[in-house]
């Protein structure tokens, strides 16, 4: 399966899926200090998806993310301090402390927005897009949401228009079955996302969200096809939420989700996968791996201690932001 | 930046509104639309201009007429789904875009509010100013022949409860020009308002690129007796009245606002200092209208000068109705002006 794919890229995707369980796994430790106040949507679980796709967009490239961002935001290339500090309320945070968990920004690595409307960045992007068009780039819109996004009328409505003008975009839906608490089978009557592009002629493609062999093989080919002008795709990938929907704690004791399901999903975890498939095929050895996790907890620790350290923003920074006051934006090159 | 090489005008001041002036070049509300855009178009390439119909025979009743002829590819037509292409302008505008989306109907943007207000209203702020959303959208107030309910709401008041958007209502054609080339040129969302009535008027309307400072109010006529502050087609409407009003040696002193937010209180607490005396003369609905918003946030700068109630003329809280004898009811006109302001004198 992973015949073409390289050992490089093997390692390097392993490399960001671990930078983003550890950061959020730092953030599950820390959350009961109370000093992280703002709601965090963790995607412990489902980091493949992020990680695969991201590796192959360049820094141009554009990335819309949603509520449950921060996986994305590290793929893409956003520094942890950045994000850490924006989670302490901190004005060295990517928002300087008015963005929030949320809301995380990066105009130089392509995030210009972060929308927690559940289906707000995929007309984002859309016109992202556009934009890319119309400047007759190479470069491509990627928007990942949920599987709770695609009930909304504005995704179908992006979906046209992107078919319409053929615009370079990447539909990434994680389907990780739940809506907050509401399940698929609940909201949906028939689980076929990947199809729901058909009626415009947007083809879609189904992969396991959590095998990051996989994901690297439909990710790399649907962005290429993508940036050589075949218009949009969608790419349903399958996967699972191991914590609540908000908040660093699980919610199966509450009844939100059966037990079961959560340990059959924690079987598969994508992490592990990637590991031992690196290791059972001698990519790299357990040392090698053990020090990349090593390098990675030396990098949450001093973005954690850069978060902590640093200043809040002044309680006057309230009033500034609600307009734009610079003669020149930010992304208009 | 192209925007930075366009002269803020100052001229305004001396204007004659409205100029029939034969040595003066006049144009209608419409052209002056049409030739901001093109203008627009023709100085800077990241503007793109997209809504239902701009590029149909009627090009919005003249105002985007052809433009897609002169500039093709960055005039589109596009399909039905207003909140999905605020969306799409709001996503291009933080990629560097300045896209223009217009409504023929200002009701058809109660779809968008989601983009408006969740997004395009807040991306500067969540970022700390780290990203603009440079885009117009131009809306259009129908009125008459029965438009009735869905197509005729005067919405503008909604936009004032919403901070990080902008608010304008020209009521010339040169405003018109100066204030759309201003909305495209600002690095924020602007809700540019125009009235369906409004644009068959005729008036001064200079050849060259111009931008009037969002934000500036105007004073459409001097007068001693009476301050009257009008929005949009209501301006025409009070400069009716201050004719008639004349004959009875009565003399009101207009104020047109040009944009709601930010919104110019000095011009109208400077006015009242000398009259005594204001009228809202508003097209919306009176429960939370721009009569008790504005009203609401400069009452105590303006109590010392007052020397009598306050008048707001605005619809009544009904929706449009669609037979003539009611709609005769319902809109409002320099009458209404005319009696607000024998109450108070």
């Amino acid at each position: 399966m992973a015949g073409k794919i390289k050992n490089s890229d093997l390692l390097n995707v392993y490399f960001i899926m671990q930078k983003i369980r550890l950061f959020e796994e730092r953030i599950v430790m820390l959350y009961p200090e109370q000093e992280i106040k703002t709601p965090v949507h963790l995607c412990i679980g489902q980091e493949a998806i992020a990680s695969s796709v991201c590796y192959y967009l360049k820094k141009e490239d554009i990335v819309f993310s949603n509520h449950r961002s921060h996986g994305h935001c590290i793929a893409k290339g956003l520094e942890l301090q950045s994000i850490m500090a924006e989670l302490y309320g901190k004005d060295t945070g990517c928002c300087s402390g008015k963005g929030g968990s949320m809301h995380l920004v990066s105009p130089e690595r392509g995030i210009f927005a972060t929308s927690a409307i559940v289906g707000g960045g995929i007309p984002l992007a859309t016109g992202a897009a556009l934009s890319l068009k119309l400047k007759k780039t190479k470069n491509i819109a990627v928007v990942f949401f949920g599987d709770g996004a695609v009930e909304q009328g504005v995704f179908y409505e992006s979906l046209n228009f992107a078919a319409l003008k053929k615009l370079p975009i990447l539909f990434v839906c994680e389907n990780n079955f739940y809506a907050t608490n509401s399940p698929l089978s609940a909201r949906q009557p028939l689980d076929n996302i990947y199809k729901r592009g058909e009626a415009f002629g947007i083809k879609g493609v189904r992969c396991d969200g959590n095998d990051a062999i996989s994901m690297i093989d439909k990710a790399s080919k649907l962005i290429k096809k993508i940036r050589h002008g075949s218009g949009p795709f969608i790419l349903e990938c399958r996967t699972y939420r191991w914590k609540a929907h908000v908040g660093p704690d699980c919610d199966f004791d509450k009844g939100c989700r059966p037990l079961v399901e959560l340990e059959s999903w924690m079987k598969r975890c994508p992490v592990k996968r990637i590991e031992n498939y690196i290791l059972k095929n001698k990519i790299a050895t357990r040392e090698k791996l053990n020090i990349i996790r090593s390098k990675i907890e030396e990098e949450i620790d001093s973005a954690v201690r850069f978060a902590k350290n640093s200043d809040f923003p002044n309680s006057k920074d309230l009033y500034s932001n609600v307009y734009y006051t610079e003669s020149s934006c930010p992304g208009q090159k | 930046m192209p925007w930075t090489k366009v002269a803020v005008d100052n001229a305004v001041k001396n204007l004659a509104f409205p100029s029939l002036d034969k040595n003066k070049r006049t144009l209608e509300f419409r052209q002056a639309l049409r030739e901001a855009s093109f203008q627009a178009f023709k100085r800077d390439p990241r503007v793109f201009l997209m809504g239902e119909g701009v590029d149909d025979p009627g090009g919005v009743f003249g105002s985007t007429l052809n433009l897609h002829k002169d500039f093709p590819g960055r005039v589109m037509d596009t399909p039905i789904s207003e909140n999905g292409l605020t969306g799409f302008c709001v996503g291009a505008a933080v990629c560097g875009m300045r896209p223009i989306l217009v409504h023929m109907r200002m009701d058809f943007m109660l779809l968008s509010f989601d983009q408006i207000l969740n997004h395009a209203a807040k991306i500067c702020y969540m970022s700390s100013g780290r990203v603009a959303v440079p885009m117009v959208i131009r809306s259009i107030i129908g009125r008459g022949w029965g438009s009735s309910a869905q197509h005729s709401q005067a919405l503008h008041a909604l936009f004032l409860h919403m901070p990080g958007i902008k608010v304008v209502m020209p009521s010339s054609a040169y405003d018109a020009k100066g204030l759309l080339l201003a909305s495209i040129a600002d690095n924020n969302p602007v809700i540019f308002i125009e009235h369906r009535w409004l644009y068959d008027i005729k008036d001064y309307v200079p050849a060259k690129e111009y931008l009037i400072p969002i934000g500036k109010g105007f004073i459409r006529k001097a007068g001693k007796d009476v301050t009257i502050v009008a929005v949009s087609l209501m301006v025409q409407e009070a400069m009716k009245a201050a004719e008639k009003l004349k004959r009875e040696d009565i003399d009101i002193e207009i104020i047109d606002p040009r944009s709601l937010n930010p919104f110019d209180e000095e011009i109208v607490i400077e006015s009242v200092k000398k009259t005594g005396r204001l009228v809202f003369a508003d097209l919306g609905w009176a429960s939370g209208g721009i009569g008790e918003i504005l009203l609401g946030r400069m009452h105590n700068k303006l109590r010392p000068y007052l020397k009598s109630d306050v008048q707001v003329i605005s619809l009544a809280d009904t929706p449009t109705p669609s037979s003539p004898v009611l709609e005769k009811e319902f809109y409002l006109d320099s009458e209404d002006i005319i009696k607000a302001v024998k109450r108070i004198l």
